[in-house]
């Protein structure tokens, strides 16, 4: 049935029809008519943001939190250029998004006009594949097509830009059921070819003495059924298992086969035992380089297995042995169930001497601290959080930098979606909008930005946001008066000369809370930190906790750049040796 | 070889001359979204060619030669996979035999001294004359493109000229029974 309607109208049904609940957006001259028609109608809700960087932030987290896709409505110039840094952020650490921005008219395109730019053009390489829609009997069906490629395969961003004529023009409405995507526009999984593959990578691993699983965000999103068929195929085998920053909370914690986080800031035990296994099986992850350090050196003696959706990681940094390429979930149910018919065991023996081995690197003990009665250490407050709050529905956000990787180390994730962080991107400024589309998406949740001094003045402005439509999101400020990840840099690798990275004039956080009529709070010793904590979670308001912590803390265990996973660095006092430390310095 | 921002464990593979096609929608942006890709990821274009190859589907063919080791070109096909409106990606290389062409067209200034000795070599290479003014010649010559640049070798001997190439586009010697 084809109706007729206003292009903006049209906009309106297609996400209606698409289910969409909620929009983060900001108004804007270029997308006046969207927001007519939104002031018209019930059924999308719409969340004013304070800056667009904020809104596509939000959406991230909306997405990251529910598995949906996240919708974000903005206008023509800076509009659109403001949420190129959440698009590029959502593209790397593939998060599903349709982002709605508005464009000058028609014939007021390459004229140089008031608010235009070429978003399409600015934004083709940061989105999975965008639109400038001409006709407005194409907007349904572009709107259907978009959010199939945005949930499609590798999800990501997608952006569509409607000209201000367009959303005036009548045209006809399409139902979704009534588009048809062409199969070459879409993610093909390669089924038959993979079926080889499949028996390959069970006799792999039924044979291997020292496996290890190595587990990533195409785990959480190809939707709640991979993290069971993990943690189930992981515990068949008896394996050890690694996640990466995107991947934590596949594997509970406490799951017993569960080695923690890998990679730069990652536990010593995962990253001995990436560097000794004698087979690798990457699930859903893509060798980042905070993952691998020095490629010449990445888990030398492995056979090495590659699961992912999209083939362009395969072989992209890493060479690997048998590539599948796949859905996690479809896959890993064809594995379990080759791997039930043929009857297959590990060896126990093979994989108790294994086991013998990891247990002695755990006995380093690498999390250690030394804790003191005067002055809070980051570490300590991230580990009260999580006790304090471990019973309850937690999502915690982060911005980047020191904090996130003390999140990442001592926080415990247990369930998968619950954790929220810029991996691919480390986008300073998004754990605080993504804590608010995180508190959108569920009313009932605990949500908490673990962020920095620095990080969280990058979107503070969304206060404003938080306290208008209520949303109890918790800020937890470990405040060293820093940029702290930058500082440790440049301890570590030049000199101690702390260029820039002190964060002078910072606002009072108590008193800046305040004035948004939000909580603020502070603990300047340990013994205030749980009565802090406390308050913050048992209050249904916004509120800053400002936690003041040891100034000169550095992020400990690390793989340095330049450094291989058998090189980690467990303190201070253990330095790296000059030369790989010259050659780490040119890298990021 | 590879993009990474840690050195790379091979450094002796061996980078060479390939010819990619690729089969778009023939929609606004997609040569630009093709381009961008290369320039994006650090890749090299020496030549690349567009036109519409279906006009009922809307399709164009797009050739590119590029230099690179087999792993870089590789991920280069991969990469053009992952944009929409692309429907496929061959290296012809990699398919067994093609043939390809490319045509040049060539403006000479002519003069009573020179114009015998041009005629000659344009005879040699079998270049088509197809505008003649009083002082100068444009000729058109396809094929090959070794033999094109021996041909630009051997005028520029002469006298001065100007010149535009298409750069070659290439086509799979056997026959798909079905392309997409």
């Amino acid at each position: 049935m084809k109706q007729e309607m206003t292009g903006a109208e049209i906009v309106l049904q297609s996400l209606v029809d698409q289910g969409v609940e909620v929009v983060f957006g900001y108004p804007g001259g270029a997308v006046l008519p969207i927001y007519d028609t939104l002031f018209k109608q019930n059924s999308i809700k719409h969340v004013l943001v304070r800056q667009e960087g904020g809104a596509i932030h939000a959406a991230e987290g909306y997405a990251r939190s529910t598995g949906k896709v996240g919708v974000v409505l903005v206008t023509s110039g800076p509009g659109a250029t403001n949420v190129v840094t959440g698009l590029t952020d959502a593209m790397m650490d593939s998060i599903p998004i349709v982002c709605i921005t508005g464009q000058v008219p028609q014939h007021l395109i390459g004229s140089d006009a008031f608010q235009e730019c070429d978003t399409t053009g600015i934004t083709r390489p940061c989105t999975k594949h965008n639109y400038l829609v001409k006709d407005p009997n194409k907007l349904s069906p572009v709107f259907h097509e978009a959010f199939t490629i945005a949930k499609d395969g590798r999800p990501g961003p997608v952006l569509i830009d409607i000209p201000k004529d367009v959303q005036f023009a009548k045209g006809n409405y399409t139902q979704k059921e009534k588009i048809i995507i062409p199969s070459h526009r879409l993610f093909e999984p390669e089924i038959f070819k993979n079926d080889e593959k499949i028996n390959e990578v069970v006799n792999l691993i039924s044979k291997a003495k020292k496996p290890i699983f190595y587990i990533g965000g195409g785990c959480i999103n190809s939707g709640p059924k991979a993290a069971e068929l993990v943690s189930q195929f992981v515990e068949t085998t008896g394996a050890p298992a690694t996640m990466t920053l995107m991947g934590l909370g596949v594997l509970g914690s406490s799951h017993s086969n569960s080695l923690g986080m890998l990679g730069m800031h990652g536990m010593y035990e995962a990253n001995m035992a990436m560097h000794e296994c004698d087979l690798l099986i990457n699930i859903g992850a893509r060798f980042d380089d905070r993952v691998t350090g020095r490629l010449d050196a990445f888990s030398p003696n492995s056979k090495k297995i590659h699961i992912d959706i999209d083939e362009s990681n395969i072989n992209k940094t890493i060479k690997v042995d048998v590539p599948v390429v796949g859905d996690v979930t479809s896959i890993l149910k064809r594995v379990i169930k080759v791997w039930k018919e043929n009857n297959l065991k590990t060896n126990q023996s093979d994989l108790k001497l294994w086991w013998d081995k990891i247990n002695n690197w755990k006995k380093i003990d690498c999390l250690h601290f030394t804790n003191n009665e005067k002055e809070i250490k980051p570490q300590y407050a991230i580990q009260r959080l999580y006790e304090l709050t471990k019973d309850k529905k937690t999502f915690i956000t982060t911005e980047v930098g020191q904090h996130q990787m003390w999140a990442a180390q001592y926080y415990k994730f247990e369930k998968p979606n619950r954790w929220l962080t810029s991996g691919g991107l480390g986008t300073m400024g998004y754990g605080f909008p993504a804590a608010i589309g995180a508190q959108v998406a569920n009313p009932d949740a605990l949500v908490i930005d673990v962020a920095g001094d620095a990080s969280i003045l990058m979107n503070i402005q969304e206060m404003s946001t938080a306290v208008q439509y209520r949303l109890p999101v918790k800020i937890f400020i470990l405040n060293n008066e820093y940029m702290g990840m930058v500082r440790q840099w440049q301890e570590l690798l030049h000199g101690g000369r702390y260029s820039e990275s002190y964060t002078d004039s910072l606002p009072d956080f108590v008193k800046l809370a305040e004035s948004y009529k939000a909580i603020g709070l502070r603990a300047k010793k340990p013994k205030e930190l749980d009565g802090v904590i406390n308050e913050m979670i048992n209050t249904d308001k916004t509120v800053i906790a400002d936690i003041w912590v040891s100034k000169e803390e550095n992020c400990f265990p690390m793989i340095q750049s330049g450094s291989a996973h058998n090189e980690m660095v467990l303190s201070k006092d253990q330095k790296q040796d000059k030369l790989s430390a010259e050659k780490g310095k040119i890298l990021v | 070889m590879n993009k990474s921002v840690y050195d790379s464990p091979e450094t002796t593979a061996v980078s060479r001359r390939h010819i990619l096609t690729v089969l778009v929608d023939n929609e606004p942006g997609v040569l630009a979204r093709v381009i961008g890709m290369f320039s994006g990821r650090g890749y090299n274009i020496e030549s690349l060619n567009v036109a519409e190859v279906s006009n009922d589907e809307h399709l164009s063919r797009i050739t590119i030669v590029t230099e690179g080791t087999s792993e870089v070109v590789s991920q280069i096909e991969k990469q053009l996979l992952r944009i929409v409106p692309v429907h496929s990606v061959s290296n012809l290389d990699e398919e067994g035999s093609s043939v390809e062409a490319e045509v040049a067209l060539v403006n000479i200034d002519l003069n009573d001294s020179n114009k015998k000795k041009i005629y000659e070599v344009c005879d040699f290479y079998r270049a088509r004359r197809i505008e003649n003014e009083n002082n100068y010649v444009i000729f058109e010559i396809a094929g090959a493109s070794e033999r094109i640049n021996r041909f630009i070798k051997d005028v520029n001997q002469i006298t001065k000229i100007e010149i535009v190439r298409s750069g070659p586009v290439a086509i799979s010697t056997y026959k798909n029974t079905k392309e997409e």
